[in-house]
């Protein structure tokens, strides 16, 4: 049996070996042309956020409540939220008033049935309901936008290589393909340039993304008094930060249980840890050394014994 | 679960006694887990890994029945169930959800030690062939069970997963497009497919406890082995399993969950892919379609074949990734080493380590993307897992020279001890030492 199996092994060897080479020569004898993607493609932007990190929170509620207002004014036109509910605003800091307000005047109203007639129709937002897409279905989506599908936002920041990183990054990231040049100063080539609607992004994965750039300019956005200027880097960032938010919500709870529950285990495996010693005091010593013994350290056994005075 | 060399129950309750007689379960804990089990008091740390199994295995079934509850097993329903109803708005969901992902992956490592614990300390060996192999059943039903749960949240890689594990089956010539599509209940994974994986994901872990079982009671027939892979000869050898390795298991499991817990709380989606966060369009591939870490060595097999040898790549890479697993049950009959410790087989050992660094490889290469190296890399590396096994093993077990064995437990950590329990040039004995009873 042995033999047979020994045969099967060198034949799935033989196989994988012969596929190397076959693959090596493939790749030698025409080696293939970089793609432009690979060579052009940027890894997103540094940002920093204060949900970042173990101690990360929603605590920046006025940049979630910017970040918010960036969305429900420029994104949300094309954009669904369909995981999130209003009544979640609480979480970055509106009041039921407040939100009662955003739901009833959200620009997109509610599917529902007329109670007179049963034909379909809507009805105004209430805070229990999510955010109400801007599109009926995809169909509608793709026919406004060049039959592109404006992905829903709800889990962008953790559905992407990056995260809100990446979504700062995209959102800024927009450039003339015509000037643009690379790290290593290489201007894009021309099969590589955009095409009909889309545009040139180095931060997005193929190069060419069919959202145009959405902020373009500075005080597109409105902020309240007290609030920085609404550049569009810094409504890129708020908006990024709203969308953390609303990828996990439950966020700033999970980092505050965590450092309970570690300490909980720290002191737990602390304390198990000194039970253990305690248990195993007397046949720790002999105990002591359990790992594999060695030739050189079966020849120090055995002085040691012959000086203890044991046999062996 | 009584076996020769347990230590016989005495209840001395009159209470246990009245139980012992009508119900032996006192008797039944005594002997697997208490006092009455008697076990080699050499062992190291990771002697500790099955009872960490254990360990996942419980929260994983605990985790997985409360996360049931809200789930909807629907092409339309699971993708929200999961990421909004779970994740939002259930008391804790969120923890649930996490605990679970994670508790999937802190399994697989846990096991994979476990594995490599064997492997190296030659556990396959007699008398526990069985124990081998019901590990073995247990770690192919965890492959099913974890491969079937990553497809409920319904995201890309789920679908996509689905569609490219269950693609394995269509490259067997004439039967296998008809099984494939029996085994989906369609031509793509639907509905028909989600529900089933459902209700397979939720029995499996069942069928895996009952296997961990038989995994354990054919363990204590012969005992635990040991680091020195030398048999018990006396009681002088053991101790029992409580107090002393029920101390050890509970302040090392706890140390586990610590760092179970910190991946949970601060990296908890680490270890995913992030395009499990869409929601899976049967339409739109994704650039990059990987299974989890778990998976990755056996990925890496899969897609090593390239060429049509005789028959199609295809068939090829899945043959070999079925027969990376399977060649595992044949293991005690592929190393005839009497010898069972790795720590005593020099060229065995060398060769051990050569593989952990195999699979590591394969690994990387199986989650990563291609390109020609990573392709000749992980050929390089399927051909020596397989070498390894089928051929170095029973070469080296044929003609290695094995180090003298230490004649006894007692003996091997007995070595140098005199000197560790005196000051420096003084080997007075202790007392209460076992050393000295010696």
């Amino acid at each position: 049996m042995r033999f047979i199996l020994g045969f099967i092994g060198s034949v799935f060897a033989g196989i994988l070996l012969i596929s190397m080479i076959g693959n090596l020569a493939t790749y030698f004898g025409n080696k293939p042309e970089p793609l432009a993607a690979e060579e052009f493609h940027r890894e997103p932007k540094a940002l920093h956020l204060r949900s970042d990190g173990p101690f990360g929170n929603f605590k920046d509620q006025a940049q979630l409540q910017r970040g918010f207002q960036v969305y429900s004014e420029v994104c949300s036109a094309c954009h669904s939220l369909k995981l999130v509910s209003f009544r979640d605003l609480k979480g970055i800091g509106y009041s039921d008033a407040q939100i009662k307000k955003i739901a009833s005047d959200w620009k997109t109203q509610v599917p529902s049935i007329n109670p007179e007639t049963g034909e379909p129709s809507t009805r105004k937002a209430l805070p229990s309901d999510n955010f109400p897409s801007p599109f009926a279905n995809e169909v509608a989506a793709r026919a406004a936008n060049n039959n592109a599908l404006p992905p829903d936002l709800s889990l962008i920041t953790k559905s992407r290589e990056g995260g809100a990183a990446y979504v700062y990054s995209l959102i800024t990231g927009y450039r003339d393909p015509n000037t643009y040049k690379n790290e290593e100063g290489k201007p894009l080539p021309a099969d590589a340039k955009p095409t009909g609607n889309l545009h040139f992004n180095p931060y997005f994965a193929n190069l060419n993304i069919a959202m145009p750039p959405p902020l373009t300019s500075e005080g597109q956005v409105t902020y309240a008094p007290g609030n920085p200027r609404p550049t569009v880097d810094q409504m890129a960032k708020d908006v990024a930060a709203f969308l953390v938010w609303t990828a996990e919500p439950n966020l700033a709870t999970r980092h505050a249980t965590g450092i309970t529950v570690t300490i909980f285990l720290l002191f737990a495996s602390i304390l198990g840890y000194l039970a253990y010693r305690q248990i195993w005091h007397d046949a720790k010593r002999v105990v002591r050394v359990t790992g594999p013994l060695e030739p050189e350290n079966q020849a120090k056994s055995k002085r040691a014994k012959a000086k203890q005075g044991v046999a062996g | 679960m009584s076996f020769s060399w347990a230590r016989p129950y005495e209840p001395k309750h009159p209470m246990m006694r009245w139980l012992d007689e009508r119900l032996p379960l006192p008797r039944l804990v005594y002997g697997a887990i208490g006092g009455g089990y008697p076990v080699p008091r050499n062992l190291n740390y990771f002697w500790n890994f099955g009872v960490l199994a254990g360990i996942f295995l419980t929260i994983q079934i605990v985790t997985g029945i409360v996360l049931a509850m809200h789930y909807f097993a629907t092409v339309d329903g699971a993708f929200n169930s999961v990421n909004g109803l779970i994740m939002r708005d259930v008391n804790a969901g969120w923890l649930l959800r996490y605990a679970h992902m994670n508790g999937a992956s802190f399994f697989f490592i846990v096991t994979y030690i476990h594995i490599f614990r064997g492997l190296y300390y030659g556990s396959y060996k007699a008398p526990r062939e069985l124990v081998w192999m019901l590990g073995l059943v247990i770690y192919l039903l965890m492959m099913a069970t974890a491969f079937m749960g990553y497809v409920l949240p319904w995201g890309q890689m789920s679908y996509w997963g689905a569609q490219v594990i269950t693609g394995f089956f269509s490259a067997f010539p004439i039967v296998g497009e008809p099984l494939r599509v029996w085994l989906l209940g369609g031509y793509a994974p639907d509905q028909a497919a989600l529900t089933r994986f459902f209700s397979l994901h939720y029995l499996l872990p069942f069928v895996i406890a009952g296997v961990v079982i038989l995994h354990i009671w054919a363990l204590h027939i012969p005992g635990s082995g040991n680091p020195t892979g030398v048999d018990v000869k006396s009681e002088r050898d053991t101790l029992p399993f409580h107090p002393f390795y029920t101390a050890k298991d509970g302040w090392f499991a706890a140390f586990v969950l610590l760092l179970y817990a910190v991946v949970t709380y601060y990296a908890p989606d680490y270890l995913g892919h992030p395009d499990n966060y869409i929601p899976a369009n049967p339409l739109a591939t994704p650039a990059h379609i990987v299974p989890e870490w778990y998976f990755w060595p056996f990925y890496a097999i899969l897609r090593s074949f390239t060429i049509d040898f005789i028959l199609p790549a295809k068939l090829w890479g899945v043959l070999a990734m079925f027969g990376s697993i399977l060649l595992l049950f044949f293991l005690p009959w592929l190393d005839k080493s009497p010898v069972r410790s790795g720590s005593y087989r020099p060229v065995f050992k060398r060769f051990f380590w050569l593989l952990v660094i195999d699979v590591v490889i394969l690994g990387y290469v199986g989650g990563a993307p291609l390109n020609w190296w990573r392709t000749a890399l992980g050929q390089i590396a399927s051909a020596y897992y397989f070498v390894h096994f089928l051929v170095i093993l029973p070469l080296v077990s044929a003609f290695e020279t094995p180090d003298p064995l230490p004649t006894s437990i007692s003996e091997s950590v007995l070595h140098g001890e005199a000197a560790e329990a005196a000051p420096a040039g003084q080997t007075k004995p202790r007392r209460g030492s076992v050393a000295t009873a010696s």
